[in-house]
């Protein structure tokens, strides 16, 4: 890129004009996986503001030393190196939810999100834009991931957190928690609606 | 017999989208039609039958507690399996490479239209997903490892060429409302066939 580029634009395109989940559609699956309940939606989404921001910081200052054919590689040993910190630190600091949480931290790995902007935009930019753009696009997918979490927990459990949310006095008169929010397909569809509610209200995102 | 029936269940029973919800972000962005969702799909049959047996064989003859027994008895207390996650995505990473060098040169025009999606095969879930349920389960042998493979892979393209498919036409002959048109009805359309194969789980093979 020639011109300068804008940090300020870099850090905060990402929260909705170009959010990461419901406009570039990157790290759909942990989406469906982690967020049937609120908490583990909480710390996947600090999990990955954390790996996403530092490995775009390690990518980018060694960009221009890697070679093409192999950067791939490059990039999932870097981004594998840093998840296995994470998970070790979440054992040590956070046990019940990294139980929680099993395998989905090991596929952050895959998460499409990584690779998709460590090739989009670290492979091409200085180190503190690259920061940037990390962190913007961590905190772009915990903001659905959190919107998601919580419309599943508090439609499907009646809970917020782990605590209960609605009132006894609704279930005696007949009201019934919904099961199927539970399931994975209803995480699809509550992340259609973010869709729908974010086109609406942004015209120019609108596909013809 | 067993080999098969596991094939067969790997296609419908298993489905990686639709009972297990891996793959996601490549079966949502190149689903626009049919030949590019065809082309995608036969690269993750590929990849998955290719990587499967090798992750298998280096999760029995080297990673496993106690696999590196036939190096000598002093071995036999020996185990790599913490390195499991970084050995099979390394496996997954250079198979895809090859993968992607090959792609561009014979077939330049599928290249293209692949795009970004070429490389993000080696992060697509299905994959490394599909090595981590072979090592959960055991599989027996390197042929059931490579049928199962080769059953996710199907059960991968059969999903994605589905949904290219009903996209092209939603595209033509319906009125969407203009918001929700493009990802949003891809969404939606994948939770309702989601639910729609679940019901294949009450069968037993």
């Amino acid at each position: 890129m020639a011109e300068k580029i804008n940090n300020k634009s870099v850090l905060l395109n990402p929260f909705s004009k170009n959010n990461p989940v419901v406009v570039q559609v990157l790290g759909i699956c942990s989406v469906l996986a982690v967020t049937a309940k609120l908490e583990p939606a909480i710390v996947m989404g600090i999990s990955v503001i954390a790996v996403l921001a530092f490995s775009n910081v390690i990518i980018s200052l060694i960009r221009n030393t890697i070679p093409t054919n192999i950067r791939i590689i490059v990039q999932l040993v870097v981004v594998a190196g840093l998840v296995v910190i994470v998970d070790q630190l979440l054992k040590a600091y956070a046990y019940d939810v990294s139980k929680q949480l099993s395998v989905f931290i090991g596929l952050i790995i895959t998460n499409c999100i990584l690779m998709g902007r460590l090739e989009a935009f670290a492979m091409g930019n200085k180190p503190w834009p690259a920061f940037l753009d990390g962190i913007g696009n961590g905190i772009g997918y915990s903001i659905i991931l959190v919107i998601v979490g919580f419309f599943r927990e508090l439609l499907g459990s009646g809970t917020l957190l782990g605590i209960q949310v609605v009132p006894d006095s609704f279930y005696e008169a007949g009201y019934v928690n919904n099961g199927l929010m539970i399931l994975p397909p209803m995480a699809l569809i509550v992340v259609a609606c973010i869709i729908w509610v974010q086109r609406a209200r942004n015209k120019d995102l609108q596909e013809d | 017999m067993e080999n098969l029936n596991l094939f067969i269940r790997s296609i419908f029973i298993d489905n990686m989208i639709f009972a297990y919800f891996l793959g996601m972000c490549s079966f949502l962005a190149v689903s626009k039609n049919v030949k590019t969702a065809f082309g995608l799909g036969v690269a993750v049959t590929f990849m998955l039958v290719i990587t499967l047996p090798i992750n298998f064989l280096l999760e029995n003859y080297v990673l496993k507690a106690g696999a590196l027994v036939w190096l000598g008895p002093d071995y036999a207390d020996i185990d790599l399996s913490f390195l499991s996650l970084i050995m099979f995505i390394a496996v997954i990473a250079s198979m895809t490479q090859l993968v992607e060098m090959a792609v561009e040169k014979f077939s330049p025009a599928l290249y293209s239209s692949l795009g970004i999606f070429l490389p993000l095969i080696a992060v697509n879930c299905a994959i490394l997903g599909g090595s981590l349920f072979m090592q959960q389960r055991e599989f027996g042998n390197v042929w059931t490892a490579t049928c199962a493979g080769a059953g996710w892979g199907l059960g991968w393209l059969l999903a994605i060429v589905a949904i290219a498919a009903i996209r092209e036409r939603i595209a033509e002959y319906s009125n969407i409302p203009k918001p929700l048109r493009g990802t949003g009805i891809t969404f939606i359309i994948t939770a309702l066939m989601g639910i729609a194969f679940m019901s294949f789980l009450g069968i037993k093979l």
